[in-house]
């Protein structure tokens, strides 16, 4: 029941490797019969406003929980997403405290600023109702850079090797793990600023089949991520590193696509 | 102030960088146009230079060779970021791009008074 | 709002200025040491075939670069696209390409004739 007992726990570092997200961050105090103060963004697509909400504070809270008891306790009508509560579905991504964040896996105790929590929607995405945005702008970015895979075989051909400790493979396997939140989506502000960048995450996904030795499509993951809005757009701003939960460097993987474009150019093949 | 999920040093690079270019560009014709006078002998271009012992000129001078440093070190920094082989050292290499910057305006400022 | 080969003309313009900075940079350290005056400037300047191919080069790369930059942050701030991006990044080169070259003309070569 005490503070000390859930720090080191296992819920609490699992996913939170290799990135400094939230480090800054003043730990707020949750002493046993405590309140929350929870700002939560009510509204449509046409505006909306913060409702204020007291939430009884518990160990181990994550911000997920506390929009939960919300929904269940005061306001049954507010719209919010959420599946896996686990890190693993990519649904449940929020503004809180005005940095994008995987609600189900963020503890309340590490973002909270003096007890308070302010959640929003995220970022750069047009909301629906309340906490849920649509994430369709999101996707089809995603096919808009190519970030599918190209098969170059049919299952009678033999199956091309994949060497793991080739250094292709591994540019890949370091950007691979990406759960489609849209947090860097929202954390960056060149999506914000052009209508037509692809932002962090879909790029990042057409760096990992880049880099696969069976994706045949490299010419067209290169037109696509050359072209209007592409990677030539990225400013290096780091604002999608910093915020992806998952600790994935979308910054680097677009570094690599701008250099696979910019040889490619050189060679004249535009 | 700076929103929340800009306050981390590479976006702050980023602004830097941004700022830096704009103010420079901005300044780009004047600094031309000055020069230029000398189109027409020296005594017009000592006219101008004139100007520029006032000590406001003078500290925005320091600033503009400052801004000249921060610029040019920061796109290094970004240069290497995109062509040469991945350092995870962003931030630190970002801090020394403005103490080297820093550095180059104080070496100036040295010489000005 | 960068095609390929605005990218390369971005970084490769990049590349040769930061050893041109440097020069100037290093050079006006040096010669704000006693105040500036046209006759230390142009007694430098005036003549030499060096620094007529120094700030030549500097000034026509510094064109390339800030209509580049101009050109994103214009699209990026102001939303502008398309033909008028283009007439604009196209401006500001050949002004900064202009004013720049007849600066450098002014101090090497200008009343020498
Ligand atoms: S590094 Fe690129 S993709 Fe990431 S936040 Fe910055 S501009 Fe966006
Ligand atoms: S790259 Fe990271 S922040 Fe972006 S969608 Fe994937 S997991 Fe989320
Ligand atoms: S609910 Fe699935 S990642 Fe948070």
């Amino acid at each position: 029941m005490t503070t000390a007992q859930k720090s080191g726990s296992g819920t609490d570092t699992i996913g939170n490797h290799g990135t400094g997200e939230g480090a800054d961050e003043s730990a707020g105090s949750s002493a046993p019969g405590a309140a929350l103060s929870v700002s939560v963004w009510r509204g449509g697509p046409g505006g909306g406003r913060f409702h204020d909400y007291e939430v009884p504070a518990r160990e181990s809270q994550t911000v997920l929980d506390v929009v939960s008891w919300i929904q269940q306790e005061a306001e049954p009508a507010l719209a919010y997403r959420f599946a896996c509560r686990v890190g693993m579905c990519g649904s449940c991504a929020m503004t809180v405290n005005g940095v994008p964040r995987w609600t189900c896996r963020t503890h309340v105790q590490r973002v909270a600023a003096n007890g308070r929590l302010q959640i929003a929607p995220l970022r750069n995405l047009p909301v629906i109702r309340d906490l849920a945005v649509d994430m369709d702008p999101f996707f089809e970015r995603w096919t808009a850079a190519e970030g599918r895979f190209h098969p170059g075989t049919t299952r009678h051909d033999p199956m091309a090797p994949v060497d793991p400790a080739s250094p292709a493979r591994r540019e890949a396997d370091a950007a691979i793990e990406c759960i489609n939140c849209a947090v860097c989506h929202a954390a960056c502000d060149t999506v914000a600023a052009d209508p037509d960048y692809l932002g962090p995450a879909p790029l990042n996904r057409a760096w990992t089949l880049l880099n696969d030795a069976k994706d045949e499509g490299r010419d067209a993951i290169l037109d696509a991520v050359a072209g209007r809005g592409g990677c030539l757009s990225c400013h290096s701003m780091g604002s999608c590193t910093r915020h992806c939960p998952n600790g994935l460097d979308p910054m680097r993987a677009i570094a690599g696509l701008k250099r696979a474009t910019a040889l490619r150019a050189l060679r004249g093949r535009r | 102030m700076i929103r929340p999920h800009r306050r981390h040093p590479l976006w702050l690079a980023f602004a830097l960088h941004r700022v830096s270019g704009l103010l420079l560009a901005l300044f780009l014709p004047a600094h031309f146009g000055l020069l230029g006078t000398a189109l027409n002998g020296a005594e017009p271009l000592d006219a101008a230079l004139a100007w520029t012992d006032n000590p406001l000129v003078k500290f925005a001078e320091f600033g503009l060779v400052f801004l000249l440093a921060v610029h040019m070190f920061g796109g290094l920094r970004l240069l290497a970021l995109e062509f040469l082989p991945w350092s995870p050292r962003q931030k630190t290499l970002a801090a020394a791009a403005v103490a080297l910057a820093a550095a180059t305006g104080g070496a100036f400022a040295l010489q000005l008074v | 709002m960068l095609t390929p080969r605005l990218y390369l003309a971005q970084r490769l313009s990049a590349l040769i200025l930061a050893p041109l900075v440097i020069g100037h940079v290093a050079v006006m350290i040096y010669a704000v040491q006693d105040g500036l005056s046209a006759a230390e400037i142009l007694g430098r300047t005036r003549g030499s075939i060096g620094w007529a191919l120094f700030y030549g080069l500097f000034a026509a790369a510094v064109a390339v670069h800030a209509a580049i930059g101009l050109r994103v942050i214009a699209h990026e701030t102001l939303g502008l696209k398309g033909r008028g991006l283009a007439a604009l990044t196209w401006a500001i080169f050949a002004l900064l390409l202009g004013l720049g070259l007849r600066a450098v003309w002014a101090v090497t070569a200008g009343g020498a004739a």
